[in-house]
Formats: C-alpha cells, structure tokens, sequence
C-alpha cells in the first residue's frame, strides 16, 4: 500500500515538473512536438527507474553515516555522504552509456525511437534530482526508491507529453508577439501546475 | 558515443594571442551580454531546473545565486586553465568531476555555516551540478578561451541567472508574504498596514510553485517587448 | 617535450591525477567543516527543545541557555525503564547519550524491532519549576513531522509545546508550527481524573475550550492535524508507564 501510495503521489502530486522544476531545460527544449516529446518522456522513465534504485544501494551501503558497516565493522563510524553528488551523477552518466549500448545491440527499434534522447539524459535534472530526493526523503526500501523512481519519470512524461500537445495547438493561436515561444509555455506550465495542485490531498 | 566523438573532431579552437587591454570591449561584453541579450535564463533557457524552486524567499535565492557565482567563476577558470591538457575522450567526464566537486564544496561551506537556508535550499543545491549553463559555459566558452575572459563569462551568466532568480524571488515575497526578511534585520515590510486594513490579503497563492513559472513567464514578455530582436517566430 | 594527449597512458594518468586531486580536496573539506556541521545540528535541536519550555535561543546562545536549563537526559527502552542517563556536555560521537538518539530515524526504520527501540526524556527547569521534555515523531500528509513536548512534573499537564516539519502545505497543514496552534496545548492534561491515559486529542472544526484534553485543529489541515493527533497518543502511550510508576513511586515517598 505504501509503494501505490509512493507512485501516485510522486506522479501527481510531487511531480518532477510541476511541484520541482525539475528537467525543465529538456521540457523546454523538447515539447515542439509530441512525437520527440514522447521518446524523451519514455527515455526519462527508464532512465530513473535504474538509476534510483543503483544509487539507494549506493546511498544505504556505501555512502551513509555506518552504511559501510557490513565491511568491518570499525568502519561504522565512516560517513562518506560528502560523495554523494559526485558518485550519483558518475553512476548517472555511466548508466546513461551502458543502457544506451545495451539498447543499440539488443532493440535496435527501440534504440531508433531513444536513442537520441539517451545522451541528452545525463545533464536532466530530473534524473540526479530523482536520486537526491531518494537520498533526502530516505525511502526504507528498494522497493519503495524504484516505485518511486518510476513515479516520477512517469509524471515528468505526462508532463512533457500534456505541454508538447497544447504546444503543437498553440501555433495557431494568436499570442502576443513577446510572448510567443518561451513566455507562453512558462505561463501554461504554471497554468498546469496550478490545475496539478488540485490532486493535493490524495492519500490513498 | 556520438557526442565525445563530435566533440574531439571539433578539437579546441585555438586563440590567437594578440595582447588587449583587461578590459577591452570585447571582454566588456563578456559581462554585459548575459545580463539581457544573452541571459542564460530567459534567452538560452538554460539552468531553469534549479532556477525556480527556491525563489519563494529572497535571501535563498541570493544564497543560490552566490553558490552558482562561485561553481561558474571557479569552474570556467578550472576548465580554462586545463584546456589544453584534458583528454579530448574523458572531456565531459573530466567537466562533470569539476562541476560535482565545486558543489560538494559549496554545499559542505553552506552546511557548515548557513545551516537554516542550506536545509531550505535541500537538494537544489545539489541540482547545481546539472544545471546546464554550467556545463554549457565549460563546454562553449572555457573549452576554447583563456582563464581571465573565462572568467569575467562565467561572472557574466551567474550574474545574468542571478538577477532573474531575485527579481522572481521579490515579486513572490513581497506579494505572497507583504514582507522581505533579510538575515540579521529582519522582516522589512513592503505593503503598507494601512493597505491590511482595507482589506488587502497576502496572496498565497505566490508561495506555492506554479506562481514561479508564471512570473518568469511575465519577466519574459516585459524582457521580449522592449527587446524586439529576442523575439520567437512561433 | 611532446606527449601524446589522445594516448591512453595520458588519458589515464590525467583520470587518475584528477581522482587524487579531487578526493583529497573533498576528504579535506569535509573533515575540517564536520565539526561545525554536527554543532549545527546539535544546536537546531537545542533550540527545538527549549522553545518547548518557553525559552527563546538562537545559534550563538542555544548550548548555552540549553546547559543552564535542561538538568538531566535520559533514554527509556519500549517498557519505560531507564537505561542511559547523561548531563553536562553533548558528546556528538557518544552514541549512546540520550541527545543522540536519532528518533526520526528509528521511527522510519521498520526494521527496527519495538523493544530495541529508544526513548529520549529531558529533564529541565524553568520559572522554578521542574519538567520534562518528550520528543516526538509522526507522519503528517506529505512528510515526517516532529516536535517536543514539556510536561510539569505531575507528568500530566502539558508545559509548552513546539512542533515542526518539512513538507506540509504551506497554510495548511504548515500552520502546526505557529504559535496560534502551540500556544492552547499549554494547562491540558494528558490523563483523566481518574489517573486514565486519554493523551490530547487534536479535533476538526475546533475542541470545547473546557475540555482538558482536547485542542483544535488546522482547518484545511486535517489530514497533519491527525498526524499530530496520532503522534501524541502514540509516543505518551510509549511514555506513560514510565510516567505511572515515577508516579507512584513519588506518591509512596510522600
């Protein structure tokens, strides 16, 4: 119940977008289309749904105050999360690449729709921002870091995919000249967000 | 794969090395261009992930700034001074080593001696690291340009993201709470009591995040309507 | 003197040189700022449980005020015996010392099973009287909240009380941190006149003002309000045999 709980809410509620901001250069960039919106979306799932359940284990068995404790046990005392960025955005990056080779040998088609958006990845703060919350919100499972992980990718995808649709609407509209581009898509943004905050409240 | 190998055909642009003055006008506009024509945030759209979040409290948003100051002036420098020794290969590995060790470090000092705003700043402060004009700068300006114009770019586009990120962080203060607090003075109240009293409320609303979005949307559209030429076909 | 930069010797070198480099920074940085980090810590809570007693600190004056008033720290286990008691300084790498145990970390490990777990109690002075501080951890709508509670030395009627958190709406569920909330904790009791555990209850759409154990709640809020709620009952629940047997004890003396 606690995992549903996690996935809705990191879905709705604290959504990656619309609650943090974060990803916002790639949303931006990406959301002329929803074509291209939805390969990046999908790329942003799969990319959390590994990347924060690896950096948990790092977090819980490496990282944290006594973490290292399995190894000696006068090591229970060590605290390493000083390196946490550091080796978070490494195991990022690294498994941008590996997932990206992995992809183009075994699902060439899949690697035709994702495969540009892969590299992109590594620099979203959507995707290390999904590791610090892990890290700031101290899941007490894997199970519960992945749920989560996914959540979020998930509610980040809707968010680009719902932008990249109004997006590909609003060319026909007649925006004021300043606005165009950037300044409406900011303002429709927060227009969703305000409409995002209604799922406040949910618990499940 | 594909980006590292584009990237070492580019190979670094080498400059010619004819001597100028400290502050020639080009190396002027190295300061002045992202403050406006090139802002970083409203124009490059870059670093906007971090950029929004913690605008609801003006001193945070000047921590923020200043923690972005530092990362940007000590990274360009950093990269520019190993310019011509990084390995073409590892060369976004080597920027995203500086970029995270700059930021542990901002994040240990701020820690160490502002511990109230860092614990409201969370994990913003770690979102530094993949806030893309940093990475942008290293990778189009310090890559290619000595240490000292690299500096004055990197001070250029800090203060550039800066001054967007406290301009939003005003407006929401002062229309969400009435007041702006600063560290050691307290709060200075901006609406008037007389204004309370007839009547006039706190907006909420401002605190909460999709106020954040929308107010840098409206700075876009003042930007872009006195500054033509910024202006985006569809 | 011509080195290949593309070479992999080079490549590794610089990676490795690189490593070194920025691992001794860091290690050192890191090292030389703990200090100031964990007193940082300590104070925050510091200021946390005084402000439950009424008194105002701030970083600067917090261990000090904190030393003149808080007498006395002990640990409880799950049955409410005492097994650690402390005074004087903090130590931070005194694992054991009551100010040490890490209750927002126990209550979200459910591993832990309940009788390893520990219960903090301070015991403090002030305006001539004696009371104790109960530590407090609970779950509001979005995240953990906290907060201390002073009782008077009946162990019964509420002293002072502070709450805290990091996520709750702002308006809402946020208010539980302001005084407007704190403040009517303050005279109710815990037990009922028959000496019965009923903790306080915190009620939607406001409590009876004569009623002793019972406050109102944030409008909007509920779902935090239950939390707090359920918080108090759960830890005074934790509390009370150590209560009711210090209790009697006094009673006997007397």
């Amino acid at each position: 119940m606690e995992a549903v709980n996690i996935f809705v809410k990191s879905i709705f509620i604290d959504n990656m977008i619309f609650a943090y901001f974060l990803g916002m250069c790639s949303y931006l960039a990406v959301s002329k289309t929803v074509k291209t919106a939805v390969g990046l979306g999908a790329a942003v799932i799969f990319v959390l749904g590994i990347t924060v359940p690896i950096n948990f284990l790092l977090e819980n068995y490496v990282l944290k105050e006594g973490a290292l404790e399995w190894l000696d046990p006068s090591l229970a005392t060590t605290d390493l999360s000083f390196l946490s960025f550091i080796l978070f955005i490494a195991v990022i990056a690294s498994m941008v690449q590996l997932v990206e080779m992995i992809v183009e040998k075994f699902a060439p088609a899949l690697y035709g729709a994702l495969g540009i958006f892969l590299p992109l990845i590594a620099v979203n703060c959507s995707i290390l921002g999904g590791s610090l919350f892990m890290q700031d919100r101290q899941y007490a499972s894997i199970g519960d870091a992945t749920v989560f992980g996914l959540g979020s990718g998930v509610g980040w995808f809707l968010a680009i995919l719902a932008i990249a649709a109004i997006r590909e609407k609003i060319r026909y509209s007649n925006v004021p000249a300043p606005l165009r581009g950037l300044g409406i898509t900011f303002i429709i943004t927060g227009l969703m967000g305000i409409g995002f905050m209604s799922f406040m409240g949910i618990e499940l | 794969m594909s980006t590292e190998t584009a990237a070492a055909e580019k190979e670094v642009v080498k400059e010619s090395v004819p001597k100028e003055p400290l502050f020639s006008a080009k190396n002027k506009r190295l300061l002045t261009d992202p403050l406006d024509d090139d802002n970083p945030i409203t124009v490059q759209v870059l670093g906007i992930c971090s950029a929004l979040a913690i605008t609801v409290q003006v001193q945070q948003a000047v921590v923020m700034s200043l923690s972005v100051l530092f990362v940007m002036l000590f990274g360009n420098m950093i990269i520019a001074s190993l310019r011509n020794s990084i390995p073409s290969r590892i060369r976004i590995i080597v920027q995203l080593v500086v970029v995270a060790a700059l930021v542990i470090l901002v994040n240990e000092i701020l820690k160490a001696f502002l511990p109230d705003i860092s614990e409201k700043l969370s994990v913003f402060v770690g979102l530094i690291i993949t806030n893309c004009i940093i990475m942008g700068r290293f990778e189009a300006f310090a890559m290619g340009n000595k240490v000292f114009p690299s500096a004055l770019d990197g001070i250029g586009n800090a203060i550039g993201y800066a001054w967007i990120l406290v301009a939003v962080a005003i407006v929401r203060e002062v229309f969400g709470s009435g007041a702006i607090s600063f560290p050691g003075v307290g709060q200075i109240k901006f609406i008037p009591a007389s204004f309370f009293e007839m009547g006039y409320m706190n907006n909420n609303f401002m605190i909460l995040p999709p106020m954040a979005l929308i107010t840098v949307g409206v700075i876009i559209w003042i930007q872009r309507s006195r500054n033509q030429k910024l202006i985006e076909e569809n | 003197m011509a080195i290949n930069k593309n070479s992999n010797a080079f490549t590794f070198g610089f990676a490795i040189a690189m490593v070194v480099v920025v691992g001794a920074t860091l290690s050192f940085a890191a090292m030389s700022l703990k200090p100031r980090q964990q007193a940082n810590n300590i104070e925050k809570d510091m200021i946390s449980i005084l402000s439950s007693i009424g008194v105002e600190a701030e970083r600067g004056n917090a261990s000090e005020k904190f030393y003149s008033n808080i007498t006395k720290r002990v640990t409880l286990n799950s049955d409410g015996e005492v097994v650690e008691t402390r005074d004087g300084e903090v130590d931070p790498n005194d694992k054991k010392d009551p100010f040490n145990v890490d209750v927002k970390k126990d209550y979200r490990n459910t591993d832990l099973k309940p009788e390893d777990r520990r219960y903090p109690l301070y015991f403090a002075k002030q305006d001539g009287k004696e009371v104790v501080v109960v530590p407090m951890v609970g779950k509001g709508l979005w995240g953990p909240i906290w907060g201390y509670v002073a009782l008077e030395s009946d162990y019964n009627t509420i002293f002072g009380a502070t709450f805290d958190h990091k996520t709750e709406t702002p308006g809402l569920g946020a208010e539980i941190k302001e005084d407007f909330f704190e403040n009517p904790f303050r005279g109710k009791k815990i037990y009922d006149d028959s000496g019965e555990f009923v903790s306080i209850k915190v009620k939607k759409g406001g409590a009876d003002p004569d009623n002793k154990h019972a406050v109102d709640g944030i409008t909007g809020g509920t779902i935090t309000s239950n939390g707090v709620d359920e918080m108090l009952e759960r830890t005074f629940g934790v509390y009370d045999n150590y209560f009711s047997t210090t209790k009697s004890n006094l009673s006997q003396i007397q």
